[in-house]
């Protein structure tokens, strides 16, 4: 299975010119500054507040916390598929306005069009760009077999497994050639032995790319197998204050990153001690 | 399938029987015996029986019937399927139109009747009018539902890979609400079929519903019932059709919303 994501077919290379000339010194792919989000009216309790996060070209951030801390929602807003009450949204140096191409999103649900064929699910993003048949063709070959769902690409999403689903979701996104990849929990509905398999496939994948990627998940574990650093939020409306970035834990491990070594450990210990310690804070509270 | 078949045979044949004892015996008067309607119905559809005026005249009316079927049912379905797309997506549309639109839906199609025929007269016009009408609401209201109920992820998934304005309608809005507008098509067209009758016994010259209208003047009580059955015919085949349509539409896609 991995084997058919060894090829390293990467048409964007992260450090490329074009990118050097549009940076403006730094090389953030997702820049975060001061921004909040309140749902409802101006009075209740803000779901996000004075968020501060970047994200560099060709890094792999997690984000991990309890459930309502507000990390799906950061993603989406990241995504522009919810919009900032306040505060700096970039993207490659761009404000974001709305949902985009630019800004590949995988749902933990696939969100895949059933009456679309794999290969269909796939070529879907580049014909919206009115890309030139043939090279919608080559595209969508290129990306189906990196999922290695060669195979299966004249079924429909009704007639694939979980995880078959979610590759043929994430070859989707990669097709359009993202600035950043945006995925949320895309792997909380699959089996642990799915989950296990698809983990190794995209840090594989995200290597070989060189992709930006934003990756929400409330296991500590997939966090410290996939990150390169961890970003711990806290908070959340339902626990009275609201969401926040407790700390940002690097992970200096190599990869493939082995579950059982004493390193990983005690990263995943730190992370939650962190979780724990703003749990226990706010229950005295 | 023979199965089936073999299943499926029984219950019809007693019942005809069951129809031919309780003519023989004199339990139903008036109405003849199977094998009389059964001559009246290859008369009307071959001829060289009676030699009356609806002798093989079968595909005459038949085609009279489906294309004011027809006629009226496109109407309804190019109207009410851009509507209810409109009034299912656009929130000022939707509350320009839908209490317009709520409070004449209760009104039968039977009660359009009269005054159809003062405006349209006589005729094959007020049948397709009246077509349009029975046909129009079961289309806009499966629309709209089918609009709305599209999962608000694959809208999310569309504008995330690039798709806008028009395209989000055409690429990912219609294509997941096709299944729902099908379903209301398939009732449309059913009602469609009760109505054309309806329409046709007003006076029209030709037509299923026109024959068993004129036949009942001339207590032709075969010709009546040998009319309803092609009528009954005439509605199973013409949902098929239109499934059948949808399905080479698709080319074997997957007919499910979600």
């Amino acid at each position: 299975m991995s084997s058919a994501l060894q090829k390293t077919p990467s048409s964007r290379s992260p450090q490329s010119p074009a990118d050097a000339a549009t940076s403006t010194g730094s090389t953030s792919a997702i820049e975060l500054h001061a921004v909040s989000k309140t749902f409802g009216d101006a009075g209740s309790v803000p779901s996000l507040r004075d968020i501060e996060l970047e994200v560099a070209e060709a890094e792999f951030v997690a984000i991990v916390g309890a459930s309502g801390c507000g990390k799906s929602t950061l993603l989406r807003i990241v995504g522009g598929l919810e919009t900032a009450t306040d505060g700096v949204v970039r993207v490659r140096h761009e404000d974001v306005r709305g949902p985009g191409p630019d800004r590949g999103v995988v749902f933990q649900d696939y969100g895949l069009f059933p009456w679309l064929s794999v290969r269909e699910n796939i070529a879907y993003g580049p014909k919206q760009r009115r890309l030139p048949r043939a090279e919608v063709d080559e595209i969508a070959d290129r990306f189906t077999e990196m999922v290695g769902l060669e195979r299966v690409s004249a079924r429909f999403p009704s007639e694939l497994s979980g995880g078959m689903q979610q590759r043929v979701a994430i070859a989707r996104v990669l097709a359009n050639d993202p600035a950043v990849l945006l995925m949320d929990e895309p792997f909380g509905a699959l089996d642990s032995l799915t989950r296990l398999s698809m983990q190794t496939q995209l840090r594989q994948l995200c290597s070989d790319l060189g992709c930006t990627v934003l990756f929400v998940t409330h296991s500590v574990e997939e966090a410290v197998v996939l990150a390169d650093r961890v970003v711990v939020m806290a908070g959340g409306p339902s626990h009275g204050t609201a969401g926040h970035i407790r700390t940002v834990v690097p992970v200096d491990l190599g990869f493939p990153r082995d579950i059982t070594e004493p390193g990983f450990n005690e990263i995943k210990r730190v992370l939650l001690a962190e979780i724990f310690a703003e749990q226990s804070a706010q229950d005295v509270a | 399938m023979t199965r089936r078949i073999l299943w499926a045979l029984p219950f019809p044949i007693a019942l005809v029987a069951l129809w031919h004892v309780a003519v023989v015996q004199g339990w139903m008067t008036i109405i003849p015996v199977p094998k009389d309607v059964a001559v009246e119905l290859w008369d009307f559809a071959v001829g060289g029986v009676y030699d009356s005026v609806y002798s093989g005249t079968l595909l005459t009316h038949v085609w009279a019937s489906s294309s004011r079927v027809l006629f009226g049912f496109l109407w309804a379905a190019a109207i009410a399927v851009p509507l209810g797309i409109l009034i299912g997506r656009n929130a000022r549309t939707s509350a320009m139109l839908e209490p317009t639109l709520s409070l004449l839906r209760p009104i039968p199609v039977t009660a359009w009747v009269p005054l159809v025929l003062i405006v349209f007269g006589l005729g094959a016009g007020s049948a397709v009018i009246l077509v349009f009408i029975a046909a129009f609401y079961p289309i806009l209201l499966s629309t709209i539902t089918g609009v709305k109920g599209v999962p608000e992820r694959l809208i999310e998934a569309g504008a995330m890979l690039g798709t806008s304005g028009w395209r989000m309608l055409t690429r990912v809005v219609v294509p997941a609400s096709l299944p729902t507008i099908l379903s209301g098509m398939r009732i449309a067209l059913g009602f469609a079929w009760v109505v054309v009758v309806v329409g046709e016994t007003t006076g029209v010259p030709t037509g299923l519903g026109s024959t068993i209208t004129e036949a009942r003047e001339t207590s032709n009580t075969a010709l009546i019932i040998a009319g309803m059955t092609f009528i009954g015919l005439a509605g199973f085949y013409s949902d098929k059709l239109l499934v059948l349509v949808f399905r080479l539409m698709r080319r074997n896609r997957p007919l499910i919303a979600t």
